[in-house]
């Protein structure tokens, strides 16, 4: 089970306060847009844990996490960068995902190069994340969160700084993803078509609060108010 | 970053000027010396007072950091050296400055001395001596050796504390002591010593700074050690041992450096070395005896110091010929 | 950017400029040795025997320096914020610049027969030891003068870890040991060989320390040969040869370490602030704790001793003296010019190494030339002094140049420590933004002083601290070139502990110490800024 709630939640970031309250179904792919600074960084890291909220409570899975560590809680994050260590080879940095001491048993080495074919960068287990692309680099960041096996996944823009070709590629990988493993997916994207590509709810983030919530094709369509018709560039 | 570098260029141009700008009318007796001699509480300033009040001359003491520095210095110097006279020789090395050829006869009247035994060399003048002793504090030790040979075989648990010879003028002195007195077998003394040693020290200072400290009951020093305690501090619990064989004798020398830029007010100063003028400084000055016999005799404290009941020395040519190999024998007593 | 070549020039200066000094000076004494056979140095087992137990002890001191070091520094790294943080680390830098002699009798204080830790075991019932007069008493004051820099150094490196990898570590749920091997361990690999190579140099040419507390001769090393040499034989030839082979064995011996040191690529960082994730648990806490105050307890107990006997000693008297403040003064001066000297030579040698191992990719050079700066400290001071002083007596009065001697003396002392605390953040300025200066068009004074100046002012602050400090507590330097009248006072110092004055001369330690301590913080708050810590 992994329904993702935020009950109250409430938070500072330097002087602008900062409310949200919204719920996210069991296995599927939820949408976060709005302008930057409204606060979507802010609120993927409430989630994960890496921020501690003022008050209210995360439940994931109908548990309460507000207080647990982020490692300890059911949930991936994938920023827009810095996600492997420079030092480490992709297979390392992916290894860490199955074991954080990097003790790993004879077969999860085959796990490891099978979730690297997964994400299409078959063989390259040696190379080091300055050797690889950016787009490589998120890749192997993603086939980490598949060894993992944690049933949300959280995306911050990783796929911001790829050609759009390369980003429906990515996305399209993790909607099959969700698909085959159950995963329940937030997603933060400046591009709304990402949105409509894979995801079937959304929120409008707005100034630090929740500003529309509902299904995508009724958000992007016909967005209920005007701050959203402003960001989509609509009437 | 430029004023950084501004800084230290102006220091360096403003400390160049310096010397330039001091002119003198009178001239100037340069004399190296260790620098304790120079120090305030030694005898440096009131020689310096008493010599220039009528020699219309400035004394320039130039201070080095001991006895065997100054002949160091003035071995790199050579005949280029600014001193007209080196002071502060003592007579372990006496054979290798006359050695160097950079000394010449002083040409003063030495009969008048009060030394243990007579003095006729002619490039030396003797200004002051001592006896080396083990110094002990009297109130934990109970039963001190009254000789070398106790000292020697002595309870290793009542520990010492000794000098390095090759870096300290105390060090070398226990190491001719011994020499003196037990000849070819000093080696074996040398390796019995070993075990009441706690530790051989670099100078003088540290190891009795480490004696003050209670660090052990004994250490290696001068006769005249207790009355420094005894006048400046009314403290009497430091006692120096008197050893039946004798005690090793240090003699302090002046001597007219060959190329002096100044040789008339050299030896005028060579004279005044000898005189009570510059002697009577010595006893609370340097902490060590006069070589004349002083108008207004020693202080009492002075007086009431063990006199040894010999004055060991070995000859300066012989301790010149033998010292490396003493030191090498030393070593390996003491690695033993 | 300017063309490549001047961007090495500096460096090469300023090395050029070393190798002339000192081969210079050792070429003197080598014209100057009276002809005649000089002891023959090959057949001499005794000399082989030295020449072990100098490379030995120095060994195990870097060692067991740096492995504490290693602890201390991850411990204070872990723990950033608690009361007298700022004040310990301060007092870190203290036992390596203080006089050596006061600081062996602080040892003795605590360590020795009648010392604290002797007397505590004594009044407890148990046994009491000789632990100070040995081999131990060695790695014990070696330990006490290196540690605390040692640690100081590495928690540089500590701070240079971007805080991304802090936001994955606690995402990965990686546990305290677990950061230490794959994250902390692969950054200290990058380091510590350059500070252990610091540390054994230190060490190998430990003369007062080796001598007092080795407990005989049997523990002796080739500089204590080298001052029997010079000295009393006057053996010219032999004193220039051994420190050839003191020079030439230090440079084999840390290049070789220096070759373990393997370049970390570092990630780009925004310069987040983000939290460990290791710290809450009580049994990291309590860890920490303990090893902090263990450090603590190394590092203050001589220090407290020393203090302790100044304010025993007749305090009014000695502070009354006109004298003490005059030579305070001139030890100041003499302090700040060659810290600031150090300072500008070492920042030259450090951008001839970064243009090389940067932008030429010559990493190897790149070490050459750091070693090289940093082997000045094991060039044995006896020599310099003797040679410089035979190379210039045709050339002018040494004499009146012998203030500026002692500053360019103790300013070339102070290098090393440039070299290994300004070495690591230069290199990484460099990584990070390079490729927008070069885009900016942003060179020259510009870049020092707009990007690199910020980055730089606080281990710049403490390496000008800890060369200052350095110079300040020197004896070896003024001594070499004689004095007139103004003493400095270190040397007023020993003038009175050779007058059997040993408690004026505690006074006269007590003013010393206070004075080094007020040079870190003074120099480290003014440097570096607001928030210097």
């Amino acid at each position: 089970m992994a329904r993702v709630e935020l009950d109250r939640v409430t938070f500072r970031y330097d002087d602008m306060a900062m409310s949200f309250t919204l719920t996210i179904a069991d296995g599927e792919c939820f949408a976060v847009i709005g302008p930057s600074g409204a606060g979507k960084t802010t609120l993927i890291s409430l989630i994960a844990g890496f921020d501690r909220v003022l008050s209210g409570r995360v439940l994931i899975g109908g548990r309460d996490v507000t207080d647990v560590a982020p490692a300890a809680r059911p949930v991936t994050t994938l920023f827009q960068e810095h996600n492997l260590f420079a030092h480490l080879n992709a297979a390392q940095n992916i290894g860490l995902g199955i074991d954080p001491g990097l003790k790993l048993a004879d077969d999860d080495h085959g796990r490891v190069s099978a979730a690297l074919a997964r994400v299409g960068l078959a063989g390259l287990e040696k190379r080091l994340p300055r050797q690889l692309s950016g787009g490589q680099r998120q890749r192997v960041a993603l086939a980490r969160s598949l060894v993992r096996k944690r049933p949300v996944l959280l995306l911050d823009e990783p796929f911001a700084a790829l050609g759009p070709a390369l980003r429906f590629e990515m996305l399209d990988l993790v909607d099959e993803l969700r698909r085959s493993a159950g995963l329940t997916v937030v997603l933060v994207s400046h591009q709304p078509e990402d949105a409509r590509r894979i995801a079937q709810h959304g929120v409008f983030i707005d100034d630090g609060h929740v500003a529309a919530t509902g299904a995508i094709p009724d958000l992007l369509d016909n967005p209920p108010n005007a701050a959203l018709a402003a960001y989509l560039g609509i009437g | 970053m430029i004023k950084p570098i501004a800084i230290v260029a102006g220091m360096f141009i403003a400390g160049m000027a310096f010397p330039a700008a001091a002119a003198n009318h009178q001239p100037t007796l340069t004399v190296y010396t260790y620098s304790s001699f120079v120090s305030e509480w030694g005898p440096g300033p009131a020689i310096k007072q008493a010599f220039e009040a009528d020699c219309a001359c400035e004394l320039d003491f130039v201070g080095l950091e001991d006895g065997v520095s100054v002949l160091s210095r003035l071995r790199l110097e050579g005949a280029n050296t600014k001193a007209d006279v080196v002071l502060g020789l003592d007579t372990s090395i006496m054979a290798e400055a006359r050695a160097t050829g950079l000394l010449a006869p002083h040409g003063v009247d030495l009969d008048h001395l009060a030394l243990p035994d007579a003095w006729d060399d002619d490039v030396f003048v003797p200004f002051d001596y001592g006896f080396f002793a083990v110094v002990y504090d009297k109130t934990r030790l109970a039963d001190p050796p009254t000789s070398l040979d106790e000292l020697v075989n002595g309870d290793p648990a009542e520990k010492i504390v000794i000098q390095d010879p090759r870096t300290s003028t105390p060090g070398l002195g226990l190491l001719l002591w011994m020499q003196k007195v037990y000849g070819d077998d000093a080696p074996d003394a040398w390796a019995k010593l070993n075990a009441r040693v706690l530790t051989v020290t670099k100078g003088w200072s540290e190891a009795y700074g480490m004696f003050l400290d209670g660090e052990a009951p004994m250490v290696l020093s001068y006769t005249t050690s207790p009355a420094y305690h005894a006048i400046v501090e009314q403290e009497d619990r430091f006692v120096a041992a008197a050893f039946t064989e004798g005690h090793y004798m240090q003699i302090e020398v002046a001597a007219l450096v060959g190329s002096a830029a100044e040789p008339e007010l050299a030896r005028r100063f060579l004279r005044f070395v000898v005189s009570p003028g510059f002697q009577s400084t010595i006893p609370t000055g340097n902490w060590m005896y006069p070589v004349i016999e002083l108008p207004e005799g020693l202080p009492p404290e002075f007086a009431a110091l063990p006199r040894p009941a010999a004055a060991l020395l070995i000859a300066p040519e012989a301790v010149a010929a033998n010292r490396k190999a003493w030191i090498d024998a030393w070593l390996e007593a003491m690695s033993r | 950017m300017a063309r490549a070549a001047p961007a090495l020039l500096p460096g090469i200066a300023v090395l050029a400029g070393l190798a002339l000094l000192v081969g210079g000076a050792l070429g003197a004494l080598l014209a100057a040795a009276p002809a005649g056979a000089s002891a023959s140095l090959w057949g001499d087992t005794y000399l082989g025997r030295v020449i072990v137990f100098t490379l030995w002890q120095a060994s195990l001191s870097a060692l067991i320096s740096v492995g504490m070091a290693v602890a201390v520094a991850r411990a204070l790294a872990r723990r950033a914020e608690f009361p007298g943080r700022d004040l310990l680390l301060r007092l870190f830098g203290l036992p390596l610049v203080i006089p050596v002699i006061v600081a062996v009798l602080g040892m003795v204080a605590v360590y020795g027969q009648n010392g604290m830790v002797n007397r505590l075991l004594a009044g407890t019932g148990l046994p009491t030891g000789q632990f100070l007069y040995g081999l131990s008493g060695i790695l014990i004051a070696h330990v006490f003068f290196n540690m605390p820099l040692a640690a100081r150094l590495l928690l540089y490196a500590w701070q240079s870890i971007p805080g991304e990898t802090w936001r994955l570590a606690s995402q990965l749920g990686m546990s305290s040991g677990q950061i230490f091997r794959l994250i902390e361990w692969p950054l200290l690999r990058q380091v510590i060989p350059g500070v252990a190579g610091l540390v054994f140099m230190l060490c190998f040419t430990s003369f007062t320390v080796v001598l007092t507390l080795g407990g005989g001769p049997g523990g002796t090393i080739i500089e204590v040969a080298i001052y029997q040499a010079l000295r009393l034989d006057f053996d010219l030839t032999r004193a220039v040869t051994l420190a050839l082979i003191q020079i030439a064995l230090c440079a084999a011996f840390v290049g070789c370490g220096l070759l373990f040191a393997r370049a970390v690529s570092t990630a780009p960082t925004e310069g987040r602030l983000l939290g460990r994730p290791d710290v809450a648990s009580r049994g990291g806490r309590i860890a920490d704790a303990l090893v902090i105050v263990v450090a603590a307890i190394i590092v203050l107990l001589p220090l407290v001793a020393v203090i302790g006997a100044g304010l025993r000693g007749p305090l009014v008297d000695v502070l009354a003296d006109a004298t003490l403040w005059r030579a305070a003064a001139r030890s100041l001066t003499i302090a700040l010019s060659a810290g600031v000297l150090a300072l500008v030579l070492g920042w030259a040698i450090l951008l001839t190494s970064r243009e090389l191992r940067m932008r030429r990719r010559r990493p190897r050079a790149a070490e050459a030339v750091e070693l090289s700066g940093s082997l000045v400290l094991v060039v044995s001071p006896i020599v310099l002094g003797a040679g410089l002083f035979v190379a210039l007596m045709p050339l002018t009065d040494v004499f009146s140049v012998g203030l500026e001697l002692v500053i360019v003396v103790n300013a070339m002392m102070g290098l090393p420590y440039v070299i290994r605390l300004l070495g690591p953040p230069l290199m990484r300025v460099a990584e990070q933004h390079d490729r927008l200066c070069d885009s900016l068009g942003i060179a020259g004074w510009n870049r020092l002083g707009l990007i690199e100046w910020p980055a730089l002012r606080r281990p710049a602050g403490l390496a000008l601290a800890v060369c200052s400090a350095l110079a300040m507590g020197d004896l070896g330097a003024i001594a070499l070139f004689g004095t007139r009248e103004t003493a400095t006072l270190p040397l007023l110092l020993y003038q009175r502990m050779g007058s059997y004055r040993l408690d004026e001369a505690a006074v006269t330690a007590l003013v010393l110490v206070t004075m080094c301590l007020a040079l870190f913080v003074v120099i480290e708050r003014g440097m570096g800024g607001r928030g210097a810590r």
